[in-house]
């Protein structure tokens, strides 16, 4: 059924930055599919084209405008992150598609086939119809015959061809002893093809081909919507042991798979490598990047003596490490059970249309066996004791139910793909109308997670040409952004001479005869900054300070305060130092605020939330987020995010921004409203149609009638969604 | 009544033909981005001959 979990294996390489920035293997498929939420015209889908067609490796290029997607054919020399350069360069945002989400959402086979069987039954049911209207319109004798003959003939193989997915499903139910909605389906469209055959070998009035024709029509159109929206479960904890670091340096040079190291061995981590096993600092400094594991913005000096965990990134020095954890101890490999134990703790949600299968499956059966009971009590009739018993099955059979949750779901994530929501899971937009708490994670989800210069227009240039050349010596993130900056005014790099970076310090160089240096204030001295700061040294001359800032990600104010507004709470968890996580707390006007956190605690707090009876949105991107993520009741995360945290989220926000937030949870309370208003529809239509079968009086006519009104009036209310 | 030993024939038939080009187009994919096949036709791409 719909939630069932299918765990499979990632297909080599991923698109994953950290898989291809650890092992640097080529891509080893040759098709890429990108999504480009932010194009909207031909002028878009022609520049696109071009810039990745003029691409080197680049085979063939096509845009989808209606999914907003590129599929990109390649010789294997390019990557997903090179070809989201290029079309960010050609000033679109694009993000790489995982292989799971296209299948699901894209033109596959099933799709296909469904497609096709669609077009057979409807083929078939408008011939047979129109042969019908004859019979219903007073045919006679052998011209009836005839035509319910002929109508046989097309609807027997049509059906045949058509509901084979029915009856696979209703047979797969059957044979582990279960009832699912397939069960009454096949068992109706079957009990009327033969009941009209051997009605029509015996001259009867009534044939129900045509009833059969368009249950199996309407309810494909059904299958075939949900089928594009279909739920993508995979597991996130496989994910996360992808990230683990394969092979580790040992001190004398030689390389060793992580699973071969032991505790107290001694290892080797350049700069750029990730560390592949929990330890301890022996020798060297260096800074590392833990915003993976902590959400911490700033990377951290590190010297002799610090404990290390596994997937922290080493950024400026070499470091040797004495190994205090490796493989299934290492806190990389905690943090994948944690998921794993939130993944299968969260209760399976169960939708509102499998709620109502479960009490209406039997009830149809229930009824139907009564009215041939009944029937055959009171007449004696076999013949017309089936036939009533076959009017009853084919009325009561779900045909506005199979449409009920598929169109809505439809119409609810067509809208909400085009503000840049993909909507992963079939069942979140439920889930989702049930949040009144949203739990956000801050960097990388409330702020960009990268840090931004402030104003440079209060130094001096010379001293800027200085920091510019300084800066680009060091792969640390905050001369990076220097870099940009410096770069953005203008400003050409200072001759600088004997660069050189000294690890966990800063860069040093010489400039005019003197030495230059840039980094720690402790190493550069100045005046202390409170903030996120970097500091110029020029000789003899008082230092200058670069302050930094982590940009708010767009929308985040508007966000906040709509889910504000709209009665929401609003809580802030972050593994980042108090200071910073409170001061992003002030501007956005948040009030209820942790930070700290490690991802356990993180978990935790969801689990409490959960525990008194609240319903969860978490909003988050990095590893420290999954468990959380895993754990809430429904979850959301920036495309920017980390596969792992991608693959757990049930939404994932495409574009930049955001702002479409609060209007996805209006548009979810508004599709689960309209679901229970086709329920209530369909159900309407039952309590008038049934009592007339069950006395007998359900002509083929009446049920044609029946069956496309509701059906109609159900999609038409769904379609009220996509209004804007 | 002996008109319908034509005129069913041909019904079939004619649906028959509708049904088979739907199969075509589904085959040649021309019915994976309505949107875009629309805005394409705008282009001044192509314009002299086909894309190769």
């Amino acid at each position: 059924m719909a939630g069932a979990q299918t765990v499979s294996a990632r297909p080599g390489g991923g698109a994953s930055a950290a898989a291809i920035e650890l092992a640097k293997v080529a891509q080893t498929w040759d098709d890429i599919v990108l999504a480009l939420p932010s194009i909207h015209c031909g002028g878009c889908i022609a520049s696109v084209e071009r810039a990745l067609e003029a691409t080197p490796g680049v085979r063939s290029a096509r845009v989808n405008l209606t999914l907003k997607r590129a599929s990109i054919e390649t010789t294997g020399q390019v990557t997903a992150e090179q070809l989201i350069a290029v079309v960010k360069a050609a000033g679109y945002q694009a993000h790489s598609l995982e292989r799971d989400v296209l299948d699901a959402a894209g033109s596959d086979q099933t799709g296909k086939g469904l497609l096709i069987r669609l077009a057979v039954s409807g083929f078939a049911m408008m011939n047979v119809m129109l042969l019908s209207v004859a019979v219903w319109s007073g045919a006679q004798d052998a011209t009836r015959d005839m035509f319910h003959w002929i109508s046989a003939a097309i609807a027997l193989p049509a059906i045949a061809y058509a509901a084979q997915p029915f009856f696979v499903s209703a047979q797969a139910a059957l044979r582990v002893g279960r009832l699912n909605m397939d069960v009454p389906i096949s068992l109706a469209i079957v009990l009327a093809c033969l009941m009209s055959v051997y009605e029509t070998t015996q001259h009867g009035d009534h044939a129900y081909f045509d009833a059969a024709l368009s249950l199996t029509f309407f309810l494909l159109a059904g299958r075939f919507m949900d089928h594009r929206t279909r739920s993508v479960a995979r597991s996130a904890a496989q994910e996360l042991t992808a990230l683990e670091v394969p092979r580790a340096l040992l001190q004398n040079g030689t390389s060793v798979a992580v699973a071969d190291l032991n505790i107290g061995d001694i290892i080797r981590v350049l700069p750029g490598m990730r560390i592949p096993a929990d330890g301890v600092i022996c020798d060297g400094a260096s800074e590392v990047d833990r915003s993976l594991l902590t959400g911490e913005t700033m990377p951290a000096a590190v010297t002799s003596g610090t404990a290390l965990c596994t997937g922290e990134l080493n950024l400026t020095g070499p470091l040797e490490l004495r190994v205090t954890a490796a493989g299934s101890d290492s806190s990389l490999h905690r943090l994948a059970d944690l998921v794993a134990l939130a993944e299968t703790s969260k209760n399976r949600y169960t939708s509102l249309a499998d709620k109502a299968a479960r009490i209406y499956a039997p009830m149809v059966h229930i009824l139907a066996a009564a009215a041939f009971a009944g029937w055959y009590w009171a007449s004696g009739d076999l013949r017309l004791a089936l036939n009533v018993a076959v009017a009853v099955l084919i009325i009561t059979c779900p045909c506005a139910l199979g449409l009920a949750v598929p169109a809505v779901a439809t119409a609810a994530s067509g809208r909400l793909y085009r503000q840049g929501m993909l909507i992963k899971n079939a069942t979140a937009l439920e889930r989702l109308a049930q949040v009144d708490t949203v739990v956000f994670d801050k960097t990388g989800t409330l702020t960009m997670g990268q840090p931004k210069v402030e104003d440079l227009s209060g130094c001096r240039r010379s001293d800027l040409g200085v920091a510019l050349a300084l800066a680009k010596g060091s792969g640390h993130p905050l001369a990076c952004s220097l870099v940009a900056g410096i770069d953005a005014m203008g400003i050409a790099g200072a001759d600088v001479s004997d660069i050189r970076e000294v690890p966990g310090y800063g860069v040093e160089g010489r400039w005019q005869g003197e030495t230059v240096r840039l980094g720690r204030m402790a190493w550069v001295g100045g005046r202390k900054s409170d903030r996120t700061a970097t500091y110029l040294q020029l000789g003899r001359d008082a230092s200058v300070t670069f302050e930094f800032s982590d940009a708010l990600r767009d929308g985040a104010e508007q966000a906040v305060r709509s889910l504000g507004a709209a009665g929401i709470d609003v809580v802030l968890l972050s593994g980042d130092a108090p200071a910073a996580v409170g001061n992003i707390a002030d501007r956005l006007g948040i009030k209820a605020w942790g930070a700290e956190m490690l991802p356990a605690d993180k978990a935790a707090r969801i689990a409490a939330l959960r525990k008194t009876g609240h319903k969860v949105l978490m909003v988050g991107d990095g590893l420290n987020d999954t468990a959380a993520l895993a754990g809430a009741h429904v979850s959301m995360s920036p495309a920017s995010a980390l596969d792992a945290a991608r693959v757990v989220s049930d939404i994932v926000l495409l574009g930049n921004s955001l702002e479409p937030l609060a209007e996805t949870l209006q548009v979810a309370r508004l599709a689960t409203r309209r679901i229970k208003e086709n329920f209530a529809i369909a159900a309407l239509y039952n309590l008038i149609a049934v009592p007339i079968a069950l006395a007998g009086f359900a002509t083929p006519l009446a049920a044609a009638l029946a069956m496309s009104g509701s059906s109609i009036s159900v999609s038409l209310n769904a379609l009220r969604l996509v209004r804007r | 009544m002996n008109v319908l030993a034509y005129l069913i024939p041909v019904s079939l038939t004619l649906g028959g033909l509708g049904l088979a080009a739907f199969f075509w187009a589904v085959q040649g994919r021309q019915f994976e981005d309505p949107d875009g096949d629309g805005q394409r036709i705008l282009t001044d791409e192509f314009d002299d001959r086909p894309k190769p």
